[in-house]
């Protein structure tokens, strides 16, 4: 059985896989790590996404082989060892930028990414355009717009902490 | 998804080697088309060949008045690329368009025109800039290359390498995207090379094709008004539940008339 060697949020696992098994069934099957969600298996909905060698990717549309000695880093990954949220999960709280939460996995991960690829920073449009990958069948995208707003200045060193949300 | 075995050999000359000694073998690089066919159970390989390790198959470069694309060349390395961008900017922001975030991260321009989907990108801008195929056999002239809906020149076991875009005085793209799949409804590449015009339409009709009507109105007058009434007739164009052949008609017209406008 051919086996896959990757780092997933900083440890190196080998695991067992078949040819076909894509990359979110060993992250949720084999390491156990289920924050990285399935919804519509078909590439479209981006609630899947995770970072391999720090690029967003559907990780139901990449088989287990072609992550080959990466690094992958997922949902459960972006918090420091004592609890500190990453920004964008921050902000995500902050401004309730979630209603049923099955997408927010994929979302966080898309905008970090799409956060570091736009080091002079987005408009309102950008993120949205941005976002096309992932989405909310709750509909709502208007907090999640605001947090990543809010986020990228904290990624950027261009605000020391997050702006609070409106009361 | 039936299983597979994997490969991913080092070198073209073992791709090839592994493709060439089983027909149902099918090479992978983004597979951000070949696994959702896949998964589909559209399609039943022996074998998947990973095409990504193979160095001869990278790299943006420009030579001489051509600009040379690898294969293995993602969406969002060309979108960003700082040698398409100078060169070829409507190829740029073609695939700046293309998917979304995460598609444009793993899909690659090889990939995009050996599929040959008619509601890709790509293929009009190779048709569009009268570019040349390569492969590890043969150099293909883009009229030569696309036959029809997911069909072209490459013979089975034989690897597109690189795509060679002779650089334009001048090159738009325009589409209008179905609002819910995001594909091309009916898309244009208008490009003036060496004095030479050519128009490529994709999304419309079950393959990308030229239309002449509008390269002979634009060689006489490059402007928007010159295609305004040059009408694409529907006959052979796509109608299903999105859109008629009439209406894509329509947006041939249209779509064509917004390119030259981004071209400039």
């Amino acid at each position: 059985m051919p086996q896959v060697t990757l780092t997933v949020n900083g440890k190196t696992s080998t695991v067992d896989v078949e040819g076909r098994t894509l990359l979110v069934e060993l992250l949720r099957e084999k390491l156990r790590l289920t924050g990285t969600h399935v919804g519509c298996d078909t590439s479209q909905c981006g609630a899947c996404v995770v970072h391999v060698d720090g690029e967003s990717v559907k990780a139901c549309t990449i088989l287990a082989l072609q992550a080959n000695g990466s690094q992958v880093t997922t949902i459960e990954g972006l918090a420091k060892p004592d609890g500190t949220l990453h920004p964008m999960q921050e902000a995500f709280r902050e401004y309730h930028a979630l209603q049923c939460g099955f997408c927010t996995p994929g979302m966080v991960m898309s905008a970090i990414d799409l956060v570091e690829k736009h080091p002079d920073g987005m408009s309102e449009k950008e993120i949205r355009e941005g976002l096309e990958g992932n989405l909310c069948r709750c509909t709502g995208y208007h907090n999640i717009v605001k947090a990543i707003a809010a986020a990228q200045e904290v990624m950027h060193g261009r605000a020391q902490a997050l702006a609070p949300a409106a009361e | 998804m039936y299983d597979f075995e994997y490969h991913k050999p080092g070198s073209l000359a073992d791709a090839v080697k592994l493709l060439s000694a089983d027909p149902d073998a099918r090479p992978i690089s983004g597979g951000q088309t070949l696994l959702p066919a896949l998964k589909h159970r559209l399609n039943k390989p022996t074998s998947v060949v990973d095409l990504s390790g193979i160095a001869e198959l990278k790299g943006i470069k420009r030579e001489g008045d051509k600009l040379v694309i690898g294969a293995l060349a993602k969406h969002f390395e060309v979108a960003t690329s700082p040698e398409v961008k100078a060169a070829i900017p409507a190829l740029a922001q073609m695939a700046s368009t293309i998917g979304d975030t995460q598609v444009r991260n793993r899909g690659t321009i090889g990939g995009s025109v050996a599929n040959n989907d008619p509601a890709a990108d790509y293929p009009s801008a190779v048709l569009g800039l009268n570019a040349t195929v390569v492969t590890d056999k043969r150099r293909i002239a883009a009229d030569d290359f696309f036959q029809g809906m997911f069909t072209t020149a490459l013979e089975p076991g034989e690897l597109l390498v690189a795509i060679e875009f002779p650089i334009p005085e001048k090159a738009g793209y325009a589409k209008m995207r179905n609002p819910a799949s995001r594909y091309v409804m009916a898309g244009a590449f208008v490009a003036k090379t060496g004095g030479a015009v050519r128009v490529a339409i994709n999304g419309a009709g079950p393959g990308v094709f030229r239309q002449a009507d509008m390269e002979k109105a634009l060689t006489a007058n490059w402007s928007p008004d010159a295609v305004a009434g040059v009408k694409q007739p529907a006959d052979g164009l796509n109608g299903d539940i999105h859109g008629s052949a009439e209406y894509r008609a329509h947006l041939v017209t249209v779509m064509a008339k917004r390119a030259i406008d981004a071209a400039g």
